[in-house]
């Protein structure tokens, strides 16, 4: 339809009395990598949340994919069927299989057949390496491969972008790895993305637009290689030293 | 309990040879008028058992229709569901009883509605209404018991509300649920003693039907709070294998 998949004009957001969003503009285009980071409470979560509607704007336009986000609800689910989301704590679903997770999105919102729907999960499932697992529950698998299973989930609708909210935040160290070596896959194949992360050196591998935010605005934003070297504000300056150190 | 249970029976068989003050008599199972009794009491069994069955399914489903709006982020919709709980709340039984037994039939004939209401049903009417406010507090408790997270991955996965509902947060809540759910119901199996004031041939009524002809209302009334007794602690037992059962599929 559109070159922009996702477009940001002048969004403002407030909770009760609290700013959260200052003007953002934010453009993706297809196929691009943009990763947001900055301080906790910064809002980069919100504007991730507001991109398929689990958080309402109040001022501005939010597009995907050509379609304006409104409170019209035919609209939302449109957007929703094309945008994938994997959160911080996975949100698997614990009183289903790895399995039955993968396939309820497809059969009930798609209208899939379950031996389709299984064909299907089947497919991401190898995608993310851990097919040996469909039969188990969600608690039976370590943090990274609960990951790996929502971000599986997420595939098996075929969302034409893929939203972050902070996925390796919940990790242990030694398993952060497992998931980022599939969101670089991910991004290698081409999908449109959005991962809010302080993960830099993944951000240096992928994205193709940095943003940093601040007090819920966009302080800088730009390709990888100024924006590392070269930030222009003192904030994002401190901000980077800060986790780079680590 | 069994001690007290023990007890009971000893006074019961101690009783049952003959004495001034205590009559058991009436509900000597060795003797033809005896056993008739006991027969007639425990006959009200099925009508206390029906009744609270019956309401007991009304106010599982009333519950569940007056809880979804107290989870909605509209706030009149969340209004709508406080008053009715708190006023539901509030009535005692007997008054609501009355009112629906008695007041409910003129409404009807007002609107040119038939329906008369007989004992039955005006039990079963009036425990469910007044059980469905507390059954709608243990739903709205064990939904939002739920974390936030489930609700909004199901939502991304593209699962309207009804489909998050069903296939998400009520499989998940029911565990919390049930438990508490089949506790309210000892409470209904109790409440539905007061059904005997309208005339309906339960426990409670036939016990008192009893003692206006024998006049021996210590022997009958103890031997009618005995059959309750026995009927809520099977009940409890039925709710602490579920709560076993649940625990158990939980740690899995």
């Amino acid at each position: 339809m559109t070159d922009k998949k996702i477009e940001m004009i002048d969004v403002n957001k407030w909770f009760d009395d609290f700013h959260v969003l200052k003007n953002i503009n934010l453009t993706v285009k297809a196929g691009e990598r943009v990763v947001i980071c900055g301080p906790s409470g910064s809002g980069k979560s919100t504007v991730v949340r507001c991109i398929n509607r689990l958080e309402e704007h109040q001022s501005g336009v939010i597009r995907v994919d050509g379609v304006e986000l409104t409170n019209d609800k035919a609209a939302i689910a449109t957007i929703r069927s094309e945008v994938g989301m994997v959160f911080q704590q996975f949100n698997l679903f614990p009183h289903l299989s790895v399995l039955d997770n993968l396939i309820l999105g497809p059969m009930k919102a798609r209208g899939l057949s379950r031996a389709d729907a299984t064909d299907r999960a089947m497919h991401y499932l190898e995608r993310v390496r851990i097919p040996e697992q469909a039969g188990k529950r969600p608690a039976q698998l370590s943090g990274g491969q609960q990951q790996r299973v929502a971000i599986a989930r997420s595939l098996t609708m075929e969302p034409k972008v893929m939203l972050f909210d902070e996925p390796t935040s919940a990790l242990d160290p030694e398993m952060i790895s497992e998931v980022l070596d599939v969101m670089v896959s991910l991004a290698r194949d081409g999908m449109t993305m959005i991962v809010v992360t302080h993960e830099m050196g993944f951000a240096r591998k992928v994205a193709d637009q940095m943003i940093f935010m601040d007090g819920g605005e966009i302080v800088e934003s730009g390709p990888p290689e100024p924006f590392f070297t070269a930030a222009k504000s003192a904030r994002c300056q401190k901000f980077l030293s800060q986790i780079l150190q680590h | 309990m069994k001690i007290l249970l023990a007890l009971l029976t000893l006074l019961f068989l101690s009783s049952c040879a003959s004495s001034d003050i205590w009559g058991w008599y009436v509900i000597d199972p060795t003797t033809k008028n005896g056993w008739i009794n006991i027969k007639f009491l425990i006959n009200g069994m099925g009508n206390t058992i029906l009744v609270s069955l019956i309401a007991a399914g009304f106010s599982i489903a009333l519950g569940l229709l007056v809880a979804l709006p107290a989870l909605s982020h509209r706030r009149w919709l969340r209004i709508i569901n406080r008053i009715y709980v708190e006023f539901v709340r509030s009535i005692p039984l007997l008054p609501m009883l009355f009112w629906v037994f008695y007041g409910l039939p003129i409404i009807f004939k007002s609107m040119g509605l038939d329906i008369p209401i007989d004992p039955f049903w005006g039990a079963v009417i009036t425990l469910a209404l007044s059980d469905s406010a507390f059954t709608a507090e243990i739903y709205r408790s064990g939904i939002q018991s739920i974390a936030r997270g489930q609700t909004e991955a199901a939502r991304t996965i593209g699962l309207s509300y009804a489909q998050t509902m069903r296939y998400v947060i009520l499989p998940q809540a029911i565990r919390r649920i049930l438990p508490p759910l089949a506790n309210q119901f000892i409470y209904i199996v109790k409440m539905s003693a007061f059904a005997s004031v309208i005339g309906m041939q339960e426990l409670t009524r036939r016990a008192n039907e009893l003692v206006v002809s024998e006049y021996r209302p210590l022997e009958l009334y103890t031997f009618l709070i005995l059959e309750y007794l026995v009927l809520v602690l099977i009940i409890s037992a039925g709710v602490r294998w579920l709560e076993r059962r649940m625990g158990a599929d939980e740690r899995n």
